[in-house]
This record gives C-alpha cells, structure tokens and sequence, in this order.
C-alpha cells in the first residue's frame, strides 16, 4: 500500500540523532528506501540504480547542517536530484515558417494518441494557430471515426480518406504516407499552419508498422515527433521509449492517465532513457485535459510524498491573508506561539473537508474512505484542540513547557479529553515550532518558501492526529500544483 | 464447463506465436551448475524486477532463497529455479482459469477496465473464440456509450466476426443499453452474451459506481448474471494495476482478468501480485489485434516467459 517516504527517512535519520553524526551506513539504508519508493512508482530498474548512486554520491559529499534534521535535508536532495532529472523543462512546440508545421504522435496501442491528438489541436487552436488534423490510423476499427468526432468536439477540422480505412485490419504499405501527404498537400491549400498526425498505435518491436512511421517522417517531412505514453507503464517503458526514440528521434514526451492515482515512475523512466523533455501529460478524458509539464509536484508524486504543493496552494487560497500575514512574520523569526499555533489550526478547519484535501495526496486518494475517516471525525479533532486550548491558563499558553504532568492532568480533566491527548497537542505543536526555528541559518528567500510549506504542516499534524502519520512538510519550495480535473 | 481450456489449447496457431513471443530462455540467468550467491540473486532480482513484479514481492521471495541458501539447504541455481517457480504457480489452479457458464439460459460475461487496455479487441477475441471454437451463439452489447466512435468500433468487430450486437445512440444510458441485450438475448436464445464498457479510471467513483448499475441490472434481468466479470488490464501497466483490480473488484466483483497486450515486450508479472491480495485468477492472455489472438491463461509458460531474456527492441 501506500508508504509515506518522508517517514521512513524520518525514522532512518532518528536512530542516529542522538548521536549526530551520519555515516555511510545510515545514508545507504536512508538510499534504500529510496529505492523501494522509486520502484513502487515503477521507476525503471535501472533508473533507479543509477539515480540511487548520485543520490548516495551527493549525501555523502554533504556537510551535516546541525540545525536542520538530516532526514529532511536527505530528502531535499533527493527532491532537487529528481526535479533535475526531470528538466530541463521545455514545454514549448517549435513551429516552421513557412508552415505548416506537422507534428506526428506516436506510441503503443491504448496509451492515448487519438484522445491527445484532439487535446493537442484543441490547445494549439487556443494559442491563436490553425490546425488540421490527419486520421493516419487506418488498422484499428472506428479510429478515423473516433478522430473525427473530437475534431467536431474541438472545433478543428480532421483530414480523412475514407477509401484507405483498412477492411479487414490490413493496412497496405504506404497508405498511411499517402494519407499524411495529401493532407499536407491540403493544409497549404486551406492555410493550416499546424497538422497534427494520428498513427495507429504499434508494438516498438513491430519492425513493419515502426517502417511505417520511418516512412512518414522521412517522405512527408515530419518537424516534430511526439510519443505518447501511458503513465501507469511499468519497467517495460524504458523499451519501447527507447525504441520509438532510437527509430524515430523523439522531439517529446506526452504522458497521459495523469488524472488516476499512479505514482507515474514511468515519466522519469521515459525521460531519463530518451533525453527528450516532457512536454504535456494528460489529466483527463476530456478535451480540457491537457496540461503543461511542471516537474515539481511530480517529484512529489513519484516519490510518494503527496501533493504538498497543492496543498498549501490550496490552503493558501483559503487563509485568511491579515492572520496569515501576522503568523508568517513571526514564523520567520522562529517565534511560533501556541496561540499562532492555534490560529492556525482554525485556518485550516476553515478548509472545510480535510478528507478532500486528503484525498489530493496522491495515493491517498480513497484512502480516507478506506479508513472510514469521516469529516465530522476530523471537525471532532479540531473541536478537541479548541477545548485543550481553552482549557490553559494564558500563563501555560505562553509557555507551554512548563507544562508537567499534574498540568495536563488538570487541563485533560478541563477539556475532557485524556492526558495523553494533551500530550499528542503539545507534541503537534512542538514539531511545527521546532521546524521554524531550525531555519533560523536561512536567508530570507529559503524562509519564504519554507513558510509555505509550514502552513501545510498543520494539516500535515492534524492528519498525524488520525494515524495517518508523518506527512511532515519538508523544504519543498513553494510550486504550482497539478490540477486535477476530472470528468 | 471444464473442457473448455481443452478446446481451447487445441487452437495451434494461437500457440505458435506465444511460442517465439514468450520464449522460454533460463539460460542466461540458471546457467547449469552455477552456485548459488550474492551475485546470482540480485541478478535474480533484477528479472523479477523488471517484470513488473513489485518489490514487495520480489523482496519476500529472493530473501526466502537467500534464507535457504544461508542455511545450506540450496547450493545450485537450478534449484532455484525449482522453487521459485513451485512458488509462483502454486496459486492457479486450473479451475480457476476455467470461463463460468450458466447451467441454463445465456452466460453473460461484463468486460471493463481502465481505458485503452483492450477492453473491445478482447470482447471481438472472446467473441469469435466462443463462436468458432465452442460453436456457441454469440451476442455482444455496446455499453460504451461515452468514447467517441466506440459503439462504431465494437459494429465492425461483430460484423466481422459475424455475431449480434445490441447497440443503442452515443451517449445513452449504458445500463438501458446492457437491459435491452439481456432481453434480446433471452428472447433469442442466445448462449453467451458479452458487455463491453466504455474505459475508466478506478478513482472515478461516479463511474464506478455506473459500472456496479450495469452490473445490478444484468442480474436483475438474468438469474446468476453476469457469470463472469472480467477485468482487461494492460500488460505494460505497472503496480497501478493492483489499484485497479482492487477498486473493480469493489465496484463490480471481478472474477478474472484478461491480460492483454502480452505480445509486447512487457511481463506483466503483477498479476502475482493480484493474484496473492484479491484472489482473482487470470482467464485469458491477449497476443496481438486480431480476433485469433487470444488465449487461455498457461501458469507455466508464463512463468517461464518471466525467466526469458529480454528481447532486445528491435
Ligand atoms: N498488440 C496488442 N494490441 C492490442 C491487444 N489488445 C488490444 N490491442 C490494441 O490496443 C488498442 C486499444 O484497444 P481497445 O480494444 O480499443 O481498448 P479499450 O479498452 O476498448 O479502449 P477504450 O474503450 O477506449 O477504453 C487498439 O489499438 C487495439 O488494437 C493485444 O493483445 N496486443
Ligand atoms: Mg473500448
């Protein structure tokens, strides 16, 4: 099931805190949950090998920051090592002058071409271009029927010959050339500057269908060449990836199924065995679901860390922007109170449904279902904080260290609650202030990001509180998140 | 009931081909006489690995091996071999594998899946299988009423094959139209009746919960149907694939699945997996895209093909 890295790393880096120095036996076991995590994300095999070395490589180089945990600052750098890998971003589409510019996608059967054919025009259309798209797929049954009705859904004419629409699943050779070169020869004549090809989704170690689409490169004049993949690909993708890039010299990547609850391993593996950028994945059956590549939440994702990014992204949105001002200045001086703590908390119920934006978090999606987790359970959290809260002197509030054990006696019996309820408060609100003063070294920037995740952080504790635990916030900085959109 | 894998495995040129695409090469890894060491068994587990077979379970099995083999009671890596395959195919028995039909009236058997794995292409294999090889009357239903061109698709594949199909207009209620082949079926005493749906993702709950009403309606209007329900998943999909039969399992009580696209370079190992936690069966493998491309589920060759070497892409 789902594993929460961050966690994992936590307790790899706990057992050594004590003694503060980090040695080459805890970085290997800390590199090795990265690996599991990787793999889960169906990560290639030998992506992961490699990427684990420069991971290992680079932790070992590092000086040991005493302020920061060293669990964070390992995940941090596993964080920077993949958003690296996964760039540089390029999500632009060359075009030619004069056009029209033609693009052709490719891939597997099933990974998505037609669907992303309408997508793509549909977005190129958007941005003020003409484009014309081309039923190259002539094999499989219904496909040019299929193109047609999205070009009708996205407003941009399709390109059909009809005649050539295999009968009985044989394509004979050369149709489908003769098919993109007519409509070329149709889109100078109709002014499109931008012709998007939809081929017939083909096995990599199909050696005629692969000629086919040599075929159309070279005797049509391809300029662009994307390949379209599934994002729930396992280890295989690493081959036909390389395959389509080694025959065919990929220009992008389009990963599509991002709209599920994959981990997507398959995008880094892809990108990692191609070179070529990442330019689009596909969040929905929908026209509309198409969206930009942004490395950073993805890193997020594949490592099983959930959408942070979303998360404080969303928070944010919510927050009420006077408070928030007031909290994160002292924030940045390291000066949490348990007051701000709880301001805070009364944001986030603010929030409305935990369970919704738990259910942002990748893998997690459903999760709170699993458990049973109501919203009325999460309200009773909250409720119960208020309660421990008021039931505290302001003297204690101030300083909620004096707090010994008649203390929380005292204020468990008040709220009505447990002791070790109490206990779990403190605890909650000890980590959040604990992570702001340890980024008291940061320059000013470093805070700001920082701060942000800090504000996921107290969902990330109320989220403890359920057993779901650790989804502490770590040094991710502040980044757009990934829209989900669904039908 | 039972015979049905018999006449099945009859069909020799499905064979051919899973023959050369699933080949059976051990050598390179179980060289004879080779020891048994470190060695050995991360290269085991990177074959394990790389056929999508999940870490968990790769761990539980290469730490079982390294366990014995530290314990002295294995030294050759042949036995390994030996065992692990014991281990693998221990959960399949035959069946299992077997298609459930009705004692009486038509079989109806609900395919779905998320999108794009071969939902349609393995109704057209089911299709002409059942029709050609088990000389049964077959009838399919369009419940794809959402994909562009998809009721389109499914036509020319009943017409090729040469059997009926109930279809209704783009975008009506799917479950009306799985209601209305039910009927037709009865009245015209069809023997199979087979239900393809439109593809969706596990974690759209609202669709879901639009398959389990197709689902309902079937039994409502046939007794003890559908009689198989069967997930097509996508053989190049990697560990999502246990989210998903687990979330069609909730949804509609899958009782096996049809693993397509075999004949690609991908292994497909996850229905291990699948198969260790939710207790469904594999039915079917899909080797390509025509009809004949079909076959039923052969624990041990597949098991064998796990060990192949990697065919290199062409
Ligand atoms: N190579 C190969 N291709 C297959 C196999 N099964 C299906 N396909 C191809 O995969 C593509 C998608 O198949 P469909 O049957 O349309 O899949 P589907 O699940 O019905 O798709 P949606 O209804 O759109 O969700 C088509 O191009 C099929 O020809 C197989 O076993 N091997
Ligand atoms: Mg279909």
């Amino acid at each position: 099931m789902f594993t929460a890295l961050t966690d994992r790393l936590n307790d790899v880096f706990r057992k050594i805190s004590g003694r503060g120095i980090i040695s080459e036996e805890n970085i290997r076991e800390a590199v090795a949950n990265v690996r599991t995590a990787l793999l889960e994300a169906d990560v290639n095999f030998q992506v992961v090998k490699e990427f684990c070395d420069t991971v290992q490589a680079n932790a070992m180089g590092q000086e040991v920051i005493s302020s920061l945990q060293p669990g964070q600052l390992f995940i941090k750098s596993v964080y920077d090592e993949l958003v690296k890998l996964m760039g540089p971003v390029d999500t632009s589409i060359m075009t030619v002058t004069p056009g029209p510019t033609v693009i052709m996608m490719c891939g597997l059967q099933g990974a998505g071409k037609t669907t992303t054919c309408g997508k793509l025009a549909r977005y190129l259309d958007a941005k003020g271009l003409h484009p014309l798209m081309v039923a190259a797929d002539l094999q499989r049954p219904a496909a040019v029927e299929q193109l047609r009705v999205l070009g009708e859904q996205v407003g941009v004419p399709v390109y059909i010959d009809e005649a050539r629409v295999a009968e009985h699943g044989q394509v004979p050779r050369g149709a489908a050339v003769a098919v993109c070169r007519a409509a070329v020869a149709d889109a100078k004549l109709h002014g499109h500057d931008v012709v998007i090809i939809d081929t017939a989704g083909r096995l990599h170690i199909d050696e005629d269908l692969m000629t086919e689409l040599r075929d159309i490169n070279t005797q049509i004049g391809v300029h662009q060449i994307f390949l379209v993949l599934d994002a729930m690909s396992g280890q295989d993708a690493v081959n036909s990836a390389k395959a389509f890039n080694d025959q065919l010299e990929l220009d992008g990547l389009i990963l599509t199924k991002f709209d599920s609850d994959t981990r997507g391993g398959a995008l880094l593996s892809a990108k990692y065995v191609t070179g070529k950028p990442v330019k689009f994945i596909g969040v929905g059956e929908k026209v509309e679901g198409l969206e930009e590549f942004r490395p950073e939440g993805m890193a997020q994702r594949i490592l099983g860390m959930g959408d942070v990014v979303g998360l404080v992204n969303d928070a944010m949105q919510k927050f009420d922007a006077a408070k928030t001002a007031k909290i994160n200045e002292k924030m940045l001086k390291g000066q949490l109170s348990l007051d701000d703590f709880m301001d805070q908390m009364a944001q986030v119920s603010k929030l409305g449904s935990v369970g919704r934006v738990m259910n942002m978090l990748p893998g997690m999606d459903g999760f709170t279902r699993d458990l049973n987790i109501k919203e009325s359970d999460m309200d009773k959290q909250v409720v119960r904080m208020r309660a421990i809260y008021n039931s505290m002197s302001k003297k204690e509030r101030k300083d909620p260290d004096m707090l010994d054990g008649p203390r929380r006696r005292r204020i468990a019996t008040g709220a009505g609650v447990q002791t070790q309820d109490v206990s779990q408060f403190i605890k909650q609100f000890e980590t959040s202030r604990d992570l702001m003063q340890s980024f008291g070294s940061l320059n000013m920037a470093r805070k700001m990001s920082v701060m942000s995740q800090l504000m996921s952080g107290g969902l990330v504790n109320l989220a403890g509180s359920f057993g779901l635990k650790g989804r502490k916030s770590t040094f991710m900085e502040k980044k757009d998140r990934n829209k989900k959109k669904r039908r | 009931m039972g015979f049905f894998s018999k006449t099945i495995d009859k069909l020799k040129g499905a064979l051919k081909k899973t023959a050369t695409v699933l080949s059976t090469d051990v050598r390179t890894l179980f060289v004879p006489g080779r020891q048994i060491d470190d060695q050995f068994l991360s290269e085991l587990e990177e074959r394990f690995l790389r056929a999508d077979m999940g870490i968990q379970n790769v761990d539980r099995i290469v730490n079982e091996l390294r366990d014995r083999w530290r314990l002295g009671k294995i030294k050759d890596a042949s036995e390994c071999l030996g065992i692990v395959k014991e281990q693998l195919g221990a959960n399949w028995p035959k069946q299992d594998r077997e298609l459930r039909l009705a004692p009486s009236g038509p079989t109806v058997i609900l395919v779905a899946g998320i999108n794009g794995t071969g939902k349609t292409t393995s109704i057209a294999k089911l299709a002409w299988l059942l029709k050609n090889e088990m000389k049964k009357s077959v009838m399919v239903c369009a419940s794809d009423t959402f994909r562009a061109a998809a009721v389109e698709q499914l036509s020319i594949w009943a017409q090729r094959i040469g059997v009926d199909i109930v279809k209704h207009k783009m975008g009506a209620d799917p479950a009306a139209v799985a209601y209305d082949a039910c009927e037709s079926a009865k009245a015209r005493g069809i023997d199979i009746l087979i239900i393809d749906t439109a593809g969706r993702l596990h974690t759209q709950e609202n669709l879901m919960r639009e398959l389990t009403k197709i689902r309902d309606v079937v039994a409502r209007r046939i007794p003890g149907a559908p009689h198989e329900v069967l997930l097509v998943l996508d053989a190049t999909t990697g560990q999502n694939a246990l989210a998903q039969a687990k979330n069609f399992s909730l949804a509609i009580g899958v009782t096996g699945i049809v693993l397509a696209k075999l004949d690609g370079t991908a292994k497909g190992g996850v229905i291990f997996a699948i198969r260790d936690q939710l207790s469904i069966p594999v039915k079917f493998v899909g080797l390509g895209e025509t009809p004949q491309d079909i076959e039923t589920f052969d624990p041990v060759r597949f098991i064998d093909a796990l060990f192949g070497g990697e065919k290199a892409a062409a």
